[in-house]
């Protein structure tokens, strides 16, 4: 049976690479092979990121308002948000994408980086008066003021530390067992913050009111003498200095998780995912294995959750629901699980659609398609879609939008990972006279 | 554990009659998510996957009962007791129907395309499905709690030193019986039981014995829903519900079921209960008891205490996930 289909696939390939031979796509491929390889390897990102980089700059130039289907383009205060979530997915891809852990509860992570930020870097502890390297705020200010630098690697290594906490009773669990304390993880978490406004009498969330304002990033006096912004909230290019650093943080970001991917520490995830027997059988140490993908996963996390805290200037329980969890899921599975590119990508749209997209598509839906007696909410059921979205990927396209290689591999030919476990053991439906009991109907065919 | 012991043993000795009448409050409320946990536990059973739709099925089919009780059959509290019985009766049967047909279209549209699709991707699909179905909650029944007039009386059935035993909970308790009664019959003695039983053990063979394995998902995705369905109507004549009350109430129910040991009908009541105990008692006049906005964590911390300690539950079967 498998045989079979394999002969077929084969067929229809060496079809189709006979049909584009003919076509002008072949000539154009065969063009961008001829290019020396450190401009294939290194050409289209560096082209994404300068586009990027550039995008305040010639915003102002694109057309505004009543654009076809996107009605307009994302201001630079969105592209904010959507480069951390983005950031986001890219640390979850670690864990779901690289080991295959399935984490139904990452807005934990990001919650302990907001609030880290939220504790270290802002007016919340009146009792203690401690400033260290913080720009933008008044010397004698109550609380503790670290520098937002500083505050970002301490919350990305205080989440990390949280992740280990958490994976370390965890990690033993398998598959759908570990979705669930993961989740109940992300359910605890927020609920912890809502209601720690008064344990024993100490105030360490500030309730449902979440902690604000957040201390800005800022180079401070010393940096501004080198033409470097003092404090980015008193800035005039605020959201412009938030949106560089943020590009600055993702891309970092990236190229951490592409050189952990090729490590030795990023094969035996791989390895993990494909075949968690096979991958302890041949020597990698499971739970160390494991461990590190949830602390680096949950680093990323932290380090994005403390960024948009300050960009924000708060940190408020309401913004970490479970549907954030789903969504960064739904990043990482549009994009293909363990595909940088696909999640970087796929990160990009559907942060773009949370931020604004939704909305404006309604918009722009509501103004030139729909009549005014059927206007339609596209933004309120937005998770909705999001649903739809998962489920239509699951079905039809599992690997991805941009699968990488070797996820494909593994899912056309079917592995044992963790991942792979299939809901229904079908032994021997694919061996030679599997058909008969077919062909009696009772047998479900995927 | 011990502290805890200790900590009922005094609010017993402290207060008897609060004591009695917050265990029975726990005992009506652990019954509804009984029938919910039932849900998970039964599918589960049968396909080892995590049915994340149910809840919001059973707030669907909340929401769908608002609508039946209150523009259909105008039912107030005011009219007369066999009015009442048989719009109630009518309700029940309509959403049992309607759980039903919900849930197995359900497992028809998305989880049947992946039978032998990796378990993970039928988990998340089944996260997507929950969201679906919400929002169709959302689009159809608007974002408003929806209730309905207090049906049953409150008053007393009884009085015992202090404690008071209200029409509404026997009534909770008068749905749940029978259907928890007529389940085990249906699950042990039917031919539709065995065949559930036989596929939950061995689809494969079972599907060489002739037994129609798909058609026996299907039917279990069905009992599931109507359960669903059952405890949608009890909680609705009590409580307000609205699109997103099945997410949370869900993931309670999905304790209770972990709790008992998943797959395991008796271990999914049994987990309930103490499930509903535990709320009521934390939400309880007592000293020290955290207040209802401590419920989820407590409860989450017990699924996870579960998972990691003793992921077959109260009382199922080790199984190789559980490690």
């Amino acid at each position: 049976m498998a045989r079979r289909r394999d002969r077929a696939r084969g067929a229809m390939r060496s079809y189709r690479s006979q049909a584009a031979q003919r076509s002008g796509m072949h000539r154009v491929r065969a063009a961008w092979n001829r290019l020396p390889e450190p401009v294939r390897r290194f050409g289209p990102a560096l082209l994404v990121l300068i586009v990027a980089v550039l995008y305040p700059y010639y915003l102002s130039s694109l057309p505004t308002g009543n654009v076809p289907l996107i009605y307009s383009f994302p201001s630079v205060r969105s592209g904010v948000t959507i480069i951390v979530f983005t950031m986001m997915a890219v640390g979850l891809n670690v864990v779901v994408g690289y080991c295959g852990l399935l984490d139904l509860g990452y807005v934990a992570f990001y919650a302990i980086g907001a609030y880290t930020a939220g504790w270290l870097a802002s007016g919340q502890f009146q009792q203690v008066r401690f400033h260290f390297g913080s720009v933008g705020v008044s010397h004698s200010a109550q609380g503790i003021h670290i520098s937002l630098w500083l505050v970002l690697i301490i919350a990305a290594l205080v989440t990390a530390a949280g992740g280990i906490l958490i994976g370390l009773p965890t990690l033993r669990l398998r598959g759908d067992y570990l979705a669930i304390v993961t989740l109940g993880f992300g359910e605890i978490i927020p609920q912890f913050v809502r209601n720690a406004d008064s344990l024993h009498g100490f105030d360490l969330t500030h309730g449902t009111f979440g902690i604000s304002p957040i201390d800005s990033p800022g180079f401070g006096n010393a940096g501004s003498h080198l033409g470097l912004p003092a404090a980015y909230s008193q800035s005039f290019s605020a959201d412009k200095l938030f949106y560089w650093t943020a590009v600055a943080l993702l891309l970092l970001t990236i190229v951490i998780c592409i050189r952990l991917r090729d490590s030795r520490l990023g094969r035996a995830w791989i390895a993990i995912r494909e075949d968690e027997t096979a991958a302890g059988a041949m020597g990698i140490p499971l739970m160390r294995t494991k461990t590190w993908a949830y602390a680096i996963g949950a680093f990323f996390g932290g380090a994005a959750g403390a960024y948009i805290a300050s960009f924000n200037s708060g940190a408020f329980p309401s913004q970490f629901s479970f549907n954030i969890s789903v969504f960064l899921l739904c990043m990482v599975i549009l994009g293909g699980m363990g595909s940088i590119w696909g999640v970087v990508i796929a990160g990009a749209i559907l942060s773009w659609l949370n931020v604004e997209g939704l909305a404006n598509i309604g918009t722009w839906l509501n103004d030139n398609i729909f009549p005014a007696s059927h206007q339609i909410e596209v933004a309120k059921y937005q998770f909705g879609i999001y649903g739809v979205i998962i489920v239509l990927m699951m079905m039809f396209r599992p690997q991805g939008l941009i699968p990488e290689a070797r996820r494909k591999r593994e899912i056309e030919e079917g592995t044992r990972g963790s991942m792979d476990e299939p809901l229904y053991e079908m032994r021997g439906a694919d061996e030679a006279g599997a058909g008969e009991r077919g062909s009696a109907g009772a047998i479900p065919r995927g | 554990m011990l502290v805890f012991l200790a900590w009922l043993g005094y609010n017993l000795q402290n207060s008897p009659s609060d004591f009695f009448q917050i265990f029975l409050i726990g005992l009506t409320q652990g019954s509804v998510y009984a029938l919910v946990a039932l849900g998970y536990t039964l599918v589960y059973g049968i396909l080892q996957l995590i049915n994340f739709a149910h809840g919001d099925v059973f707030a669907l089919t909340g929401l769908f009962a608002s609508t039946l009780i209150v523009s259909h059959f105008d039912l107030n509290s005011g009219d007369a007791v066999t009015t009442i019985i048989l719009g109630l009766g009518a309700t029940f049967l309509i959403c049992m129907t309607f759980g039903a047909i919900v849930n197995s279209s359900i497992e028809f549209l998305a989880y049947k395309r992946l039978r032998s699709a990796p378990r993970l991707a039928v988990l998340i699909t089944a996260v997507g499905m929950s969201f679906i179905v919400q929002n169709i909650s959302l689009a159809v029944f608007g974002v408003n709690f929806r209730s309905v007039p207090p049906l049953i009386s409150s008053n007393d059935v009884f009085t015992i030193g202090g404690v008071h035993y209200g029409w509404e909970a026997l009534f909770v308790v008068l749905v749940t019986a029978p259907v928890l009664a007529v389940l085990s019959w249906l699950v042990k003695s039917t031919r539709h039981g065995k065949a559930m039983r036989a596929t939950a053990q061995d689809p494969e063979a079972s599907a060489m014995m002739g037994i129609n394995v798909n058609r026996t998902i299907t039917f279990t995705f069905a009992l599931a829903g109507a359960l669903a369905g059952i405890g949608a109507v009890l909680f609705l004549v009590e409580f307000n519900i609205r699109y997103d009350t099945g997410f949370e109430l869900g993931l309670i129910a999905f304790t209770a079921a972990v709790l008992g040991g998943i797959g395991n009908l008796t271990g999914a009541v049994l987990g309930a209960i103490i499930i509903g105990m535990i709320q009521a008692f934390n939400e309880g006049p007592f000293l020290w008891a955290p207040g209802s906005d401590w419920t989820r964590s407590i409860v989450f911390a017990i699924l996870i205490a579960i998972l990691v300690f003793r992921p077959e539950g109260l009382l199922g079967e080790r199984t190789p996930e559980g490690g």
